[in-house]
């Protein structure tokens, strides 16, 4: 049974309507960990936003999200806060933003808790305890006295990671988890989203610039370009016989340890016949990203 | 010839009762035309490397001289030969890159620079066009804002900037880091390019081993703000003496798990 | 509705530079004018009624527009060509001129307006002058710690790094980067400012420490009401001064959205 199923999802933002998402169609089953491969501007944070009900009030929606049956599009702010944090949560790409930083990481994280069950004091405290501890957070009675600043990247993200494991969720969705740190910590932090995801029997979509994460995450791959899924199939067909010309370039993109030194690298482009640039091609490098922190705007292209 | 000789450079931050130490005992030659990569995760003190090397701050202890002469900032003969051979290339390009002016003025600011002489070509309007050409971008770029670009497109702004003085030198503080990994390769083959067309000296900082690999002839391992090990690419990865370089090596390559 | 308050607030800035302007070539009555017909009611004759010495109301308020707004370019004027570049030095010098330039602004920050005001009087005579040059003088610090906070997050920025490699001058680099770049938050603070003076000089005005009885300005007037006698003499400035400062503020949100290449949609 899925535990998410997006069907004909559009997107498109302001008065432009300019058309982020194109009729994404996409499902996850229970237990299940889907990677969503995409260039920044092909649409798959939005796609993330959307699942979570974080789009901003100018975005227009149109097709279901399915969560357990439920239609996520169609629920208010009220319903869709009783299944956010609880069933359904987000592993951030930045964890200094996404933490309060006046507030000590235990606190924020037994918040999320008492916000969502009866349960006293102790016992949110022995769960925060339990799960920091299994995140790998060493001496997690210090670590939730801590402050966000006071931890180091690594740490922040265990942290980001932990609360979103905090109340068992059916699905986390895990939005770059691990762009902003680096590599060394990478692998641990991916390490423990693994054999957390594992353990918690959760379901995932994970979402990626890079092939390789992804390959190495999930059993199943989609990837999304310029608002459309191009390509889903198990991480092994993907990436064995990918059958679009943008997967293939991201294939290749994806290892450039497999060039020889001071050859030329390949690009996206390469992939493309010229009958394919005319129509898609051309977005490879596409332009602008169109979420400025004010929001979704449509700027000029460049060309 | 050396073009930067580091002598036992260390750079502490803050008072001297808490103090960070940066950078500690650093010595390095970097020849003419050789292509350098400074590898180190967040807190190696490679990017206080780099910036003293671009004059953007000065060493503790020890000395760094350029072409021969020790490098001091405050000196504005010396500063001003730095400035007219060596520039920079920025990890965020979204920073990197002033959101209020418009291309062509970014891209010709170091041609009006007072202190970058001799080789600044007399029209600048031809020079901007001409190193737009040579970064891939159409000349009509120039009238734009860098936010109406794609980060790619936006680091290949930075460099048009950074080759418009027509320097000999070439820094990049994680060049293609904050970019896409599609998007990585088109400007990793346009620094490869470049490099060898305009015959710079290239020095590199990157926690990209793979990216190092690929691009340059020398490798130096920065930990914890020592110089771990220094030496040429292929012996370096080939045969890592260090631990830590081992570690690196083997976080490096995440797609063969 | 952004769109709606920014227009709102050009709309109520407009009338007051509208009323301003016409009121230098032409008003119904020569607001000094005294007259036989003390606190009538609004008519035909008098659009807003006369004051306690019957002179025309409306005539006095076009009138008053033109110190409000004087008074308000004026203050911030000194303040924001003080403030700004003491600012920006704070936040791009040595430590040693931003400790100075800040404990300075402290300083002058502890003074008051009105204390300013008085000193000034006492030593000029009352004046709309010594009233604008105080306020202006008592603003500077409010300039100087938002330009020198907006020039530190600019500097942390790595364009400025990028243009210190280029061999940009400092001064160069305040200008060219520097000032374009916090001039958004400039002009919002300059809009708030703006407001602040004109109910900084209506207050003084309101204290005699301002504009002398035969000058007509809002806060004078409603210094000289009576609100028992007739209580509309009293909220016609009153509302005059209200709606003058919710004008500019909102305007001032405008100014910013308008000074943002990146807020801009290009259609």
């Amino acid at each position: 049974m899925s535990v998410l199923d997006v069907k004909d999802l559009s997107v498109d933002f302001g008065h432009h309507r300019n058309l982020v998402l194109d009729k994404v169609s996409l499902a996850v089953d229970d237990g299940q960990r889907l990677g969503l491969v995409g260039a920044s501007g092909s649409g798959k944070t939005v796609l993330a936003s959307a699942i979570m009900g974080l789009l901003p009030d100018n975005a227009h929606i149109s097709g279901e999200i399915l969560f357990r049956g439920t239609n996520l599009a169609s629920l208010g702010d009220r319903e869709f806060s009783k299944i956010r944090g609880r069933k359904l949560s987000m592993v951030f790409q930045e964890p200094m933003t996404a933490l309060d930083p006046t507030m000590k990481v235990g606190l924020q994280a037994a918040e999320l808790i008492s916000l969502h069950r009866d349960s006293n004091p102790m016992a949110t405290r022995d769960r925060v305890e339990q799960v920091f501890d299994r995140v790998g957070l060493s001496d997690a009675g210090k670590v939730t006295n801590a402050y966000p600043h006071e931890l180091s990247g690594g740490q922040r993200q265990r942290v980001i990671i932990a609360m979103a494991l905090m109340n068992r969720p059916a699905l986390v969705i895990c939005d770059e988890p691990t762009t902003a740190l680096d590599a060394t910590v990478q692998t641990q932090v991916l390490d423990v989203l693994d054999s957390e995801l594992a353990a918690s029997g959760a379901a995932c979509l994970f979402i990626s610039h890079d092939l390789n994460l992804v390959a190495r995450m999930c059993n199943e791959v989609a990837v999304i370009h310029a608002g459309r899924i191009v390509e889903r199939g198990t991480t092994e067909d993907v990436l064995n016989s990918p059958r679009h010309p943008y997967t293939r370039g991201l294939l290749a993109t994806a290892r450039i340890d497999q060039v020889e030194p001071g050859e030329r690298l390949p690009v996206i482009e390469d992939f493309y016949t010229p009958d394919d640039r005319d129509n898609a091609g051309r977005h490879t490098e596409l332009p602008r990203r169109w979420v400025s922190q004010y929001g979704p705007r449509q700027w000029r292209r460049s060309r | 010839m050396s073009v930067y000789t580091i002598d036992h450079v260390s750079r502490r931050f803050g008072s001297r009762r808490r103090s960070t130490q940066a950078l500690n005992d650093v010595t390095l030659s970097v020849k003419e035309h050789e292509r350098w990569g400074i590898v180190g995760e967040s807190g190696s003190g490679k990017t206080t490397l780099l910036k003293i090397l671009a004059g953007l701050d000065s060493p503790s202890e020890g000395k760094v001289l350029f072409m021969g002469k020790c490098l001091d900032i405050r000196d504005r003969a010396t500063l001003g030969d730095l400035r007219s051979s060596v520039q920079m290339v920025f990890q965020d390009p979204r920073s990197s890159l002033d959101p209020r002016m418009r291309v062509g003025d970014i891209i010709s600011e170091p041609l009006r620079s007072p202190l970058v002489k001799g080789k600044v070509p007399a029209d600048a309007d031809a020079r901007v066009a001409e190193v737009l050409d040579a970064v891939g971008l159409p000349a009509d770029s120039q009238r734009l804002f860098a936010h109406e670009f794609s980060g790619g497109q936006r680091q290949r702004i930075a460099l048009a900037r950074a080759l418009a003085p027509n320097p000999s030198i070439l820094l990049a503080d994680e060049p293609v880091s904050a970019l896409d990994v599609s998007v990585r390769a088109h400007v990793l083959n346009l620094i490869d390019d470049l490099v060898d067309s305009m015959g710079l000296t290239l020095i590199m900082v990157t926690h990209d081993l793979a990216v190092v690999r690929h691009t340059c002839d020398h490798v130096g391992v920065l930990y914890q703000g020592t110089l771990v090990e220094a030496g040429p690419t292929a012996e370096v990865l080939n045969n890592p003496r260090e631990e830590y370089t081992r570690t690196l090596l083997a976080s490096t390559r995440l797609g063969h798990a | 509705m952004k769109r709606f308050t920014v227009l709102f607030g050009l709309v109520l800035a407009g009338i007051v530079a509208l009323s301003a302007l016409v009121s230098l070539v032409w008003t119904p009555y020569n607001p000094n004018l005294v007259s036989s017909s003390r606190y009538s009611p609004p008519s035909w004759t008098h659009i807003l009624g006369t004051d306690r010495l019957g002179m025309d109301t409306f005539s006095r308020i076009m009138t008053g527009a033109q110190t409000t707004l004087v008074v308000g370019i004026l203050a911030v004027a000194i303040a924001a060509l003080i403030g700004v570049p003491l600012g920006i030095i704070a936040g791009m010098g040595r430590k040693v001129a931003g400790e100075l330039i800040g404990r300075a602004s402290d300083v002058l920050f502890a003074l008051p307006t009105l204390l300013l005001a008085v000193l000034l009087a006492a030593a000029k005579g009352a004046s709309v002058t010594t009233a604008t040059v105080a306020i202006g003088i008592a603003t500077i610090p409010v300039f100087q710690r938002m330009a020198r906070a907006a020039t530190l997050t600019i500097m942390s920025q790595d364009y400025v790094l990028a243009a210190e490699v280029s061999g940009t001058p400092r001064s160069m680099i305040a200008l060219r980067h520097v000032l374009p770049n916090i001039a958004p938050l400039l002009g919002v603070q300059a809009a708030a400012s703006f407001s602040m003076a004109i109910l900084a000089e209506a207050g003084l005005s309101y204290l005699g420490l301002s504009a002398s009885p035969t000058t007509p300005t809002w806060g004078r007037m409603l210094r000289d009401a009576n609100l028992f006698a007739a209580p509309l003499q009293a909220i016609i400035p009153g509302a005059a001064i209200a709606l003058a400062v919710l004008g500019f503020n909102l305007l001032g949100d405008g100014v910013r959205d308008y000074l943002d290449p990146r807020l801009q949609e290009v259609r």
